[in-house]
Formats: structure tokens, sequence, C-alpha cells
């Protein structure tokens, strides 16, 4: 059975159907890509599956669980973590804080023992903080630790963001758009990134803009318009869909 | 209870329903235009009446109303231009303690200018014994001021925003700030405008209420909650709906008096309040999806 | 070395506490003591608030409201006398256990009353209890939705005081006796007692201190914070995010309760001003002008403006005051006044003002 099923979603905005009547699965330790041109509910996929929208039917199961109708900590501590497209990190907190954030559920502290600083959180606290620094470390921000996140980048930003999700240890990983603005350097480096963290066993459910990288690193693709389903295949197979050229890769000659 | 009784009730409760109606008109027509709750919207009803009164002291009641409105326009159009106007996109909270913070100081100005006595506009017809027979009850001629007066702000200002270019454009503020500033719309002068309209609809209520419920400096916040109830039972920034919630509200407070003890009377907005909060925030006839769709 | 960053200033607010008393008590202005009593008790409800505001991102404007429920509360279960009652059941076990006093009054009647201890217990569990029932569907709201949601729990609160016989009126209720908290050491407004209350006070404000401190600083803290940076990533990382907005507040309630119990025992009564909109503005001007997520700031500014709203010093103009200070401090300095540019402020302004200036020229 793959790690992510999803079958027969349908999520309607009013009248429109944003995402309409959509299945696949995500085999576990795979990068699968989701593409599609604007407006087509990828973002509208991503939501559902991270539980921040409720579906209108269908259902997501993850590692054999129903996960549609929880919310999404529940949904985050069964092993999903998420980027988001418009980056959405913690204002007023450093850098290294916000990673810190992403061992949240990988920790137990409360309020309890946080008030009376109980000599067990210590090393909790501890771990924490090294785990955070590894991550940042690993994706290259280390220097912007202690700096307070609105003063960092665009590109530190997304760096952090990404960071943050890893340091959950998630099972699958869902990235919005992880090259979105950033330079065709900074690209390579992502895709390389996301092909190491699937070496490292974590599965990777992707949105993206950026055909080259998208067609370099994914093992599958799901192509998405106007809120269906019309093809999911090999790469290479993608690239030869007549449908697919003529609604998406069609679009972007024109 | 006798149908006389039933009728007075009634007239009351329709008339301070229509008050609170015009209070929450106050807060749509600055929420629609910037996303800001005024929660200094009860001390403009204030300024209107107390001033005036005291007007009232050297020239005709007509002039004194008018001369009232007016000021308490300016008033409002001054609290826009010194504490908003320059305001980059300002957080919710800043925004609900910066209005809290002009609503505590008009009303200690107030304070300090006319002191804690509950004064009152002399009645606009004959005085306070003198009324009408309407279906066996005896009613205030003064009430049917109040209602007709409002009734008719309520009509002109709907007119307004549907059929003259300057109400068009603030609705297009409401409706989307930054393609009405595209649109070449300016903006900050339609807040402006909804400061100016809502201190002078509220002022103009001060005044007509004044002869039966007496004004005094700290009538605003029991006003501005009610108002606000008002506004939230409707659906906030939907005028219309504002209307029938006020009437509803009103004529509630009215009957309550037989059921429960006075004290409690002004605890009922605001358990009305905190349950329509808790049940159905985007109001009795607002949807939620369109709710959801506004930043709060 | 983090931990001592943590808690030098506590020994810092420790030894200016004891130098202030010492002060006070060679120059003769023992006075003084009084009021700084009085603006502590008022700081641990000023610091709670300021980690529900500051740190949790969500306002109240009903604290006045919690610091009531437990001030009344505890006020009321140890002045009526539930002497005609004593045949009854429950008040005989409860007699049995302890919770009761007897006493004599004034005129040398017998008086049984629910032991102090076991009011401030009632009233703070009470308050708890009462946040942890409305704080599930008032803090769903946000913005606007939310301050009015509080700001109504704060006046129904307010007209319960003043309409309900039990909690005195209009009048409150007085006569409340000193609260023993060990043998020797008594919270009451008596003269005798002015230095030692003046201790028990500075020691439950340093408590709250460290408590708050080390909550900020735990996983719990940051957690808080995420939620006011960005509520929704912090629900996809795993932050049960309702859960602890909800805690928050009624960590908040609790510490605004324990001081009323403490400010009722310390002023002998309680009247329905406590529990009035305009406290409630108060307690949120102050953690405002300290700068929302800053601890130390809403506890400064707490104990400032309070000392001087207590001493009369803004006369007539008390509540003028506080408005201003509202005003001010959000338009010019919304991260406090501990953190403003005011240079920056100015040059925004006249930079708008020369904006505005240039357009009208254009549109002519």
């Amino acid at each position: 059975m793959a790690l992510l099923e999803i079958q027969n979603l349908n999520r309607r905005f009013g009248g429109l159907k944003a995402v309409n009547n959509v299945s696949f699965n995500v085999e576990q330790g795979s990068i699968k890509a989701v593409i599609g041109p604007n407006g087509a509910g990828k973002t509208t996929l991503f939501n559902l599956i991270a539980g921040n929208l409720p579906a209108n039917s269908g259902k997501i199961y993850f590692n054999h669980a129903q996960i549609n109708g929880q919310k999404p900590y529940q949904i985050a501590k069964q092993g999903i973590s998420r980027t988001y497209q418009n980056i959405k990190l913690f204002h007023g907190m450093t850098a290294l804080e916000n990673v810190m954030l992403g061992r949240h559920i990988r920790s137990r502290a409360g309020f309890i023992a946080g008030m009376l600083n109980l000599p067990w959180t210590w090393p909790e606290e501890k771990e924490i903080r090294d785990k955070a620094q590894e991550y940042l470390n690993l994706l290259g921000v280390a220097e912007c630790a202690d700096t307070e996140i609105s003063n960092l980048s665009f590109g530190q930003q997304r760096g952090v963001e990404f960071a943050r999700a890893l340091a959950t240890e998630p099972t699958l990983l869902l990235l919005d758009e992880p090259a979105a603005g950033l330079n065709i350097y900074e690209t390579a480096e992502i895709g390389r990134l996301i092909t190491k963290i699937k070496e490292s066993g974590i599965t990777v459910l992707l949105v993206e803009h950026d055909m080259s990288l998208v067609m370099d690193i994914s093992d599958e693709i799901v192509v998405l318009s106007f809120g269906e389903k019309i093809a999911e295949d090999l790469p290479h197979n993608i690239q030869q869909n007549e449908e697919v050229i003529r609604i998406y890769l069609g679009d972007e000659d024109a | 209870m006798t149908p006389e009784l039933f009728i007075q009730y009634l007239f009351a409760g329709i008339t301070y329903g229509i008050i609170y109606a015009i209070v929450a008109i106050g807060f749509n027509i600055i929420y629609n235009t910037t996303g800001i709750i005024n929660f200094a919207q009860g001390e403009f009803v204030m300024l209107g009446g107390m001033i005036a009164i005291t007007m009232n002291a050297f020239m005709p009641m007509t002039l004194a109303i008018m001369v009232a409105v007016l000021i308490t326009m300016v008033v409002g159009a001054l609290i826009e231009m010194v504490f908003i106007r320059w305001l980059e996109s300002p957080s919710v909270l800043r925004m609900i303690i910066i209005t809290i913070g002009i609503s505590i100081l008009a009303r200690e100005v107030a304070l300090h200018i006319w002191g804690e006595s509950v004064r009152a506009l002399p009645y606009f017809i004959g005085n306070e014994v003198t009324s009408v027979s309407i279906l066996g009850a005896r009613i205030s001629p003064q009430v049917l001021w109040v209602i007709g007066v409002c009734s008719l702000m309520v009509a002109g200002l709907s007119l307004f925003f549907k059929f003259t270019s300057l109400g068009r454009e603030m609705r297009a503020c409401a409706a989307n700030r930054r393609a009405a500033t595209l649109c070449g719309i300016n903006t900050k002068n339609m807040v402006t405008l909804s400061f100016v309209l809502s201190a002078g609809i509220g002022a103009v209520a001060g005044c007509v209420m004044s002869p039966i419920t007496y004004s005094d400096y700290s009538m605003g916040p029991n006003l501005a909650i009610k108002g606000f109830t008002v506004a939230i039972l409707g659906g906030l920034g939907n005028s219309l709906a504002a209307v029938a919630a006020g009437l509803l509200l009103g004529i509630i407070e009215a009957f309550s008096v037989s059921v429960l003890p006075l004290a409690f009377q002004d605890a009922i907005a605001t358990a009305i309040l905190l349950l329509i909060l808790f049940i159905r925030p985007h109001g009795l006839f607002g949807s939620s999806e369109a709710a959801s769709l506004k930043e709060f | 070395m983090d931990l001592l960053k943590r808690y030098i200033p506590v020994l810092f607010l420790l030894g200016l506490v004891i130098g202030i008393q010492l002060m006070t008590h060679f120059t003769g202005t023992g006075y003084y003591l009084t009021q700084l009593t009085m603006s502590a008790y008022y700081s641990v409800v000023v610091i709670g608030l300021c980690v529900l505001m500051g740190y949790g991102g969500q306002i109240s404007l009903g604290h006045a409201g919690f610091f009531a429920i437990g001030g009344y509360l505890a006020g009321a279960l140890t002045t009526h006398n539930l002497m005609p009652f004593k045949d009854y059941g429950l008040i005989t076990f409860l007699d049995r256990t302890g919770m009761l006093v007897a006493s004599k009054d004034l005129y040398g009647g017998d008086l049984l009353t629910v032991e102090p201890w076991a009011a401030c217990i009632t009233a703070v569990l009470a308050a708890g209890i009462i946040a942890f029932t409305i704080g599930g569907p008032v803090l769903k709201l946000k913005g606007h939705y939310l301050a009015m949601a509080t700001l109504g729990f704060g006046i129904i609160i307010y007209r319960i005081g003043l309409a309900t016989q039990y909690f005195g009126e209009a009048d409150g209720i007085s006569e409340v006796p000193g609260f023993k908290l060990l043998p020797g050491i008594e919270v009451s407004g008596s003269f005798g007692a002015r230095v030692l209350n003046y201790y028990i006070a500075w020691a439950v404000v340093i408590v709250a201190v460290i408590l708050l401190l080390n909550l900020i600083h735990s996983r719990v803290g940051r957690a808080l914070r995420s939620i006011h940076g960005a509520e929704e990533a912090a629900n996809a990382m795993g932050v049960n995010t309702s859960r602890y907005k909800l805690y928050i507040f009624v960590l908040s309630a609790v510490f605004a309760a324990l001081a009323g119990v403490l400010v009722t025992h310390y002023n002998g009564g309680i009247g329905p001003s406590e529990a009035g909109v305009m406290k409630s503005v108060r307690y949120v001007a102050i953690v405002a002008v300290g700068g929302m997520a800053n601890i130390w700031g809403a506890l400064i500014m707490g104990i400032v403006l309070n000392f001087l709203s207590l001493r009369g010093v803004f006369g007539s103009y008390d509540d003028a005051v506080f408005g201003i200070i509202l005003i001010v401090i959000m338009l010019f300095a919304p991260q406090g006044i501990l953190k403003i540019n005011p240079w920056q402020q100015v040059k925004s302004f006249f930079s708008v003002l020369a904006a505005e200036r240039g357009e009208d020229t254009a549109d002519s």
C-alpha cells in the first residue's frame, strides 16, 4: 500500500470546483510532483492534505489511516510536514527559534514543566536547540541563526522554512513551490537538496512551476488542470503527453 | 398585558432599536471603508447631544442641532486625520487600542466641559406630558420624531450609496481598496468621509433622542456595545440588516422590563452579543462563506 | 549561562525592593509602601495579561472581570455569616473539615465564615474554570470579535456584581478579614503590618515573574510566540493552537483572580469599579506601554503607572491619562516605549504629509 492515498477528493468554493474528483497515490520513498497551470487547484490540494481545508468529499489515507477531517496539528504529528508558497515563518522570532518550533512534536515539556523550569526539560531543550542548529547548517543558513526572521533575504527565509519542515523529521514532506523566487543556481541547489532528502528516506510531494527542476528530480508527475487530474505518469512520458503539452506546456510557449 | 401597554412597549422598543441601528450603521460605514471597528462610535452620539444642548442656550433649537451635527462631523474628520490617516496598514490590535483611547479621551474631555450632570434638549413639540394617541396607547410625539428622523437617515444613506457618484466611490473602496485606488479614487479621502458621515448620523441621533433618553458624558460606551451587538447581529457591514437587528434588540429590551429586574436590562444586549459571537459570528443574515473571506 | 541571564534581573529587582523599603524606613516615608503594595498586586494582573497578549497574541478587554471574580468570591465567602445555616449537612461537614472559622463580629455576635485559604482556592479555581469554559468559544474569535467578546464578558461580570445582593450591589463588600498565609504572616491592611505586607506582595510578584519568565523561555513559550507570529504555520508544525491559547488564557485569568483575592484582603473590601471596563482597558494600556511581548516592560510600567495613579498624581485626569497613553503609544511606538525610535516616527509622519501634499498638487 502506498504511503499517501488520495481517493476521489473534491473541494468546491461556491460554484468553482477547485479540486474535482482527484485520486492518486504517493509511494514510500519517492518524489512525486504535482504540476498544472495557475488556478489548477494545486495549492488547494496541499491545503486539503495538510488539513487546512476540509474536503467536500473523498478520502485521504496516510500510513493506512484516514487523515481527512483531522486538524492540521494532528496530521503534523503523524509525520506530514509542509512549506508554503508564500513563506509562512513566525515573525518576531529568530531563524533558530523558528526551526526549534519544528522540534515541537518531537519534545514534550508542558505548561507546568515550563513554568517550574524542571531539570528534566534541560537536556530536552538543549537537544531541540542542537538539532535546530543542525538543520540550519544543512540548509546553509547557519549564519542567520540569531537574526530575526523579517531581516532575512527571501532565499534565506526559504531555507529557514525548509529547515523548519525537516526538523519535524517527517515521513512525508509537502513542498509548495520550493523554487519560486530563486535564481537558477539556487534552484539547482534546491533540486540537489530534495534528492538528498529522498535518499535519507523521506517521501516528497511537491508543487512546482519550474519544469526543468520537476523533470530532473521527480519519479512521477501528476498533472492538474481546472481541478481535474488529466495525467499521471513518469516524467519523460509526461513530456510527450499531447494533452499536457496542449493545456500546460503549450500555454507557456504562447 | 393590555393591548395599550403592548403598543407602548412596542414603540419604546422601536425608538431605542432605531437608535441602535443608527449606531450600528455608523460602525458599518467606517468598517466598510477601513476594516476598522471604531470603538469611539458611541461618543459621536454623546457629542451631538451635548453640544446641541449647550448651543440651544444661545440660539434656536434647529440651528443648535445643525451646529452640533456640523461640529461633531468636524471632530470625526479630525479624529481620522490626526490618528488614522498616516498609519501604514496598522494591525487590528493597534487600531482597536487607538479607537478605545480616542473613546476614553472624548469622554474625559466631555466630563471636564460638561461635568457629570444629566441634561436634555427640550421636546421638539410640546413637553414631556404631551402625547398623541396611537391604537389607544399614549405616545410622546418625540418618539415619532426619533423614528421619523432615523428612518429618513437610513433611507437617505441607502440612496446616497446607491445613486451618487461619491457614494459609489465609497462602496468601491469597501469592495476593494487597492482596485479603487487604481481607478483613481482617493481612498484616503473616502476614509475621512466615512468618519464624517458616521459622526454626522451619530450626532443627529444624539440630538433627537436627547429629550427622551437624556444625555450625559458617559452614555457612549453603552450605546457602542449595543450598536456593535446590532451590527454583528445583522452581519458586520450590512446596514439594512442592521436596521432589522436594531429593532429586534430594541423590542427585546423593551419587553424584558416586564420579566427581568431593571439592573439586568443592560446586560441583555451583552448576553446576546456573546451568544451571537459564539454561535453565528457572521450574523443572523450573513453567510459564513462570505465572512471567512473578510480579514478580521 | 542563559539561566543566569534570565534570573539576574530578578535579583536586581529583589535588591531594589529591599532598597526602597529601607529608604522609606530611614526617610520616614513609609506611607508610600501602601501604594507600592497595591501596585505590586495589580502588576501581577498585568504580567499575566502580558503573556496572553504579547506572547499568545490574544487581546483581552475583560481581565478586570477575572480580578473581580477572585476578589468578590474571596470577599463574600470570608464575610458572609454561615451561622444561620449551621445545621445544614454541607455546612457542618465544612466546619468539621476546618474549612470554616468562627469569630465574633463588632457587636459580639457569633460569626461563622469560610477560612481565607479555602476561600482563596475556591475563588481562584472558580476564575480558572470560568476562563476555561468561556475560553473555548471566545478564543475561536479574532481581532475585533475577540476584543468585543472579552469586553462583553467583563461587562457581564460588572453587572452581576452591581445587581447581586450577595456581592453587595453598588456598595461592594467591606470588612473583609485578613488572610493568614502562615502563622504570623497575614495579608491585611492594618497599619502595623505595612512593611510585612509590602514584602508579601513583592514576594508574590517575584514568584509570578520567575514562573512566567521560565514559561516564555520554554517549549511552551516558543509555541505561544509562534501562534502570535503565524497561527496557521504553528498548527502545521504540530502545535495544538486552540489548546495553547486556552491554557494561556486560563493561566492569565488565574493570575488576575489571585491578585483580586489578595487585594481584597489587603484593602478589606472590593467594589464594582474593580470590575469596570476602564480597569480592563488600563491593564491593556500598561501592557501596551511596556512593549507587549516584554514581561519586564509590563512590570515596570505596571508599578510606575499604578503607583502614580494611586498617589493621585493625575488628579481628575486619571482616566484621560490612560487614554492618552494608549493613543500615543499605539501611534508612535506600537512596540512599546522601551524600543522606541522617535526619529524614525517623526520622519515617517512628515514624509506621509509631504507625499499627500504632492498628490494634492498633482490633482489640481
